[in-house]
């Protein structure tokens, strides 16, 4: 058994990244999550496990040499927050249409534009719905807790590999920089170059040996043959969709309510449901996990039993859209959310749904 | 057992190393804990505060409306948090520099004057110790032992020479608390 | 005498390597493009490094650099390549790893990776092909394109009050700590080509060397975005890019 740490979410990435056998860390300072960049540099891994920390010139410059180095077979990453992820989505692109596997943590703040540093989910449009050009699905997954950030940075890592494809981990501000107790993944060795060749044989480790050149590319000129592409892409986001959904119920059982909220704004709507509980009210919360695959299938099952649903979010009223195409009429869907880093406490979330809801 | 605490005041004063033993203690202790923080340009000058929650049980919001402790040490502070402990909660606060003293009557208030007495002892750097001290004298929801032991994990090792000092600021602390209103 | 009796191995002059695929090259007839290929190719062959021998190809004419050099390769997204280098050369290091950048994915959208890369001194080789123009979309206008020069941008020629002054690229790398070697080159004449191929070994040699970042400048000819007979485009390089762009080695340590 692992001890018990007590950290920040954003230091709990880069000691589960570190410990999952993490080849390279490429990333560019911003708050809320510099934190990650700073621990990898002080906790120097290339002296231990032989991980390449870099600090790049620029998001761009970063996401670019984790297409570099996915592209070699690596298990590599980067991180930033939702100005930095913006410039990243060049790079988002390519890899997804190279059909590469790397993970981006995304510790999001408040926008459009530079906007505040306060914690924020107002990038769940930009994480799920594409972001950069072209049909391609980042796998999101939306940690809730320290311990989350470093189990999904260990999870990512995973499903990245298991269909080749980038993999967002969708934090916030407050996930990034709470601390709670965590305890960490043991560690895994890094793949040694022969294991990457066996692994991954579509790497551009140099060809040693093989007949055939790897390129990573993701040009096709010939349009009947980028059409091909493009189905064999939607076919593994048809796979990541049966196989990989994640949510968890809270009180859902018997709820008559149903609060549907991810990360930060799930923890917030915890509360929430335990006053609604000491008041009698039936309400429970649904959190997905996974964003893209997004829960369908359950929310359509708890519309038919609930009497309403509010999503409660750090946006405008983004997975909502999600939330309503899922219930599909069958049941009030409401929406309640704070902007601009501002959070809603749980007493606020009460009011709104009593106000929207039970009236 | 479930203790939800906010603690305010300028950037400098020690509000998140104090938030952070606070929290490091209660993991000794085997409790779940979590520590929020207000993050960014404010930690270096402006008003800094930091949410610590020590819990039996699971933990659900890290952020709150309300608190059963408010440890205050500036009058933006209280003036922002005075109404948001709950009542019958507890408000410890720095009487330096207060024009506005506390008016609510539906608490336990406390006074402690850890700036002036540091400065007198010549232990300013240890300020946050004695106002964490007099916190642990009214709410002793941590062991003394239990805060050194987290102390020590939260301070790197160059500094664990400081430790028979930060003791000697905690103990202090708790000696000169006064109350200023307590209900019954 | 027939075809089968010519062929023979003491009859053979001269011989293609075989790390030059089959593919018919895409470029225009008279394009420095294809000959620096074959440059690079040759070298690697000779220096025995194609199984750990990693290209980046850029975005702009050499974009199809991969299918025409039997290596591994990673199509950079425009100006990228040096970026994608930088990870692939730190998490391989033992192996070789090179750009193949041209004037405007390297002096203009990249620029900014391309300073980084070389003030890192990231032990790469980059192949930067001048040609003063963009090929691929149309002849517009590229950073390093001449004053006065006539592009589908600048159609009255680069006005350098409005689009400013070409740039020497080459110069303010070569006075970056990180950079090795930094050499200014061309392949319009067989002396010239000779040069140039040992400058492309010695960068890569460098690369192998970890001695930092090397950069190998084509001052090439674009005849079609020059809208010149190659003959013509071969003389106008000599007669206007070199002036602007003198050959030789700009910095060697």
């Amino acid at each position: 058994m692992e001890e018990i740490k007590l950290m920040k979410g954003n230091e709990a990435v880069a000691e589960a990244a570190i410990r999952c056998g993490c080849d390279g860390y490429f990333g560019y300072p911003i708050t809320p999550q510099s934190e990650i960049l700073e621990t990898l540099m002080a906790l120097e891994p290339w002296k231990t496990t032989g991980m390449v920390v870099l600090q790049a010139e620029s998001e761009t410059a970063s996401i670019n040499m984790v297409y570099g180095g996915a592209g070699c077979g690596k298990k590599v990453m980067t991180s930033s927050s939702s100005p930095g992820i913006s410039l990243m989505q060049e790079g988002l692109s390519y890899i997804a249409g190279a059909e590469l596997p790397c993970v981006v943590v995304n510790v999001t703040r408040g926008g459009p534009g530079l906007g505040t540093i306060q914690p924020s989910q107002a990038d769940y449009f930009q994480t799920v719905k594409g972001g950069g050009h072209g049909d391609y699905k980042l796998i999101t997954l939306a940690p809730a807790s320290v311990q989350e950030m470093a189990d999904h940075t260990v999870l990512a890592f995973d499903l990245a590999f298991k269909y080749r494809n980038p993999v967002m981990v969708l934090s916030d501000g407050i996930i990034g920089q709470m601390m709670e107790k965590v305890q960490l993944p043991p560690y895994q060795p890094r793949l040694t170059d022969e294991q990457v060749r066996e692994k991954c044989p579509w790497a551009t480790t140099g060809k040693h040996g093989r007949k055939q050149q790897n390129v990573i590319t993701s040009l096709e000129l010939r349009s009947e043959e980028m059409e091909k592409i493009n189905n064999r892409l939607q076919e593994k986001y048809n796979q990541v969709e049966q196989n990989e959904v994640r949510f968890e119920e809270y009180f859902c059982d018997d709820a008559e309510y149903l609060i549907t909220a991810f990360g930060s704004c799930a923890r917030i709507c915890q509360k929430t449901i335990e006053i609604l509980r000491s008041e009698g009210i039936k309400a429970g919360l649904l959190r997905p996990i996974t964003l893209y695959p997004f829960p369908t299938e359950a929310i359509a099952k708890f519309a038919k039993q609930v009497k309403g649903i509010l999503s409660v979010e750090l946006n405008a009223g983004q997975m909502v859209e999600d939330v309503r195409l899922a219930v599909n009429g069958v049941t009030p869907v409401e929406f309640y959310g704070r902007q601009g880093g501002m959070t809603p406490t749980p007493d606020e979330v009460v009011k709104a749904l009593k106000s929207k809801l039970i009236k | 057992m479930k203790e939800e605490i906010i603690i305010a005041g300028f950037g400098g004063q020690g509000v998140l190393s104090m938030g952070k033993i606070l929290a490091y203690s209660g993991l000794m202790q085997g409790k779940e804990v979590s520590w929020m923080p207000s993050y960014g340009p404010e930690q270096r000058g402006g008003t800094a505060n930091v949410t610590v929650i020590l819990s039996d049980e699971r933990i659900s919001s890290p952020i709150l409306y309300e608190f059963d402790t408010a440890i205050i040490l500036n009058q933006p502070s209280l003036d922002k948090f005075e109404s948001r402990i709950k009542p019958g909660g507890t408000l410890i606060y720095d009487g330096h520099g207060f024009v506005r003293p506390p008016k609510r009557t539906d608490i336990n208030i406390y006074r402690i004057d850890a700036l002036e007495q540091s400065i007198a002892l010549n232990m300013a750097k240890t300020f946050n110790m004695f106002i964490l001290g007099g916190f642990l004298k009214v709410r002793p929801i941590v062991k003394i032992e239990d805060v050194l032991l987290g102390l020590k994990k939260s301070l790197p090792e160059r500094h664990h020479h400081l430790l028979p000092q930060n003791e000697k600021a905690l103990r202090k602390g708790m000696e000169i608390l006064v109350p200023v209103h307590v209900i019954a | 005498m027939t075809l089968e009796e010519i062929i023979k191995p003491e009859n053979q002059v001269y011989g293609k390597t075989p790390l030059l695929t089959e593919t018919p090259m895409h470029y225009c007839p008279g394009c420095s493009h294809g000959v620096v290929h074959k440059l690079i190719a040759e070298v690697i062959e000779e220096m025995n490094i194609a199984d750990k021998t990693v290209g980046i190809a850029p975005v702009g004419c050499a974009v199809f650099a991969y299918n025409y050099i039997d290596i591994d390769w990673q199509e950079a997204a425009h100006g990228r390549a040096p970026a994608l280098a930088t990870a692939a050369k730190r998490l391989n290091p033992e192996n070789c790893v090179f750009t193949y950048q041209g004037d405007g994915d390297l002096a203009a959208i990249g620029t900014a990776e391309t300073i980084h890369a070389c003030n890192r001194g990231e032990n790469i080789a980059i192949f930067f092909i001048n040609n003063g123009i963009y090929g691929m979309t149309g002849g517009q206008m590229a950073p390093t394109t001449l004053e006065g020069m006539k592009t589908a941008t600048c159609p009255n020629g680069r006005d350098v009050s409005m689009e400013g002054y070409p740039l020497k690229i080459s110069e303010m790398l070569a006075l970056l700590d990180g950079t090795c070697y930094v050499t200014r080159q061309a392949v319009h004449t067989a002396a010239s080509t000779v040069r140039a191929k040992k400058a492309i070994r010695k960068a890569l040699e460098n690369s192998m060397a970890s001695k930092g970042t090397s950069i190998v400048e084509v001052v090439s000819t674009c005849n079609s975005g020059w809208k010149m007979t190659p003959h013509q485009a071969n003389k106008w390089m000599v007669e206007n890019m070199f002036p602007a762009y003198p050959l030789g080695d700009i910095k060697d340590r």
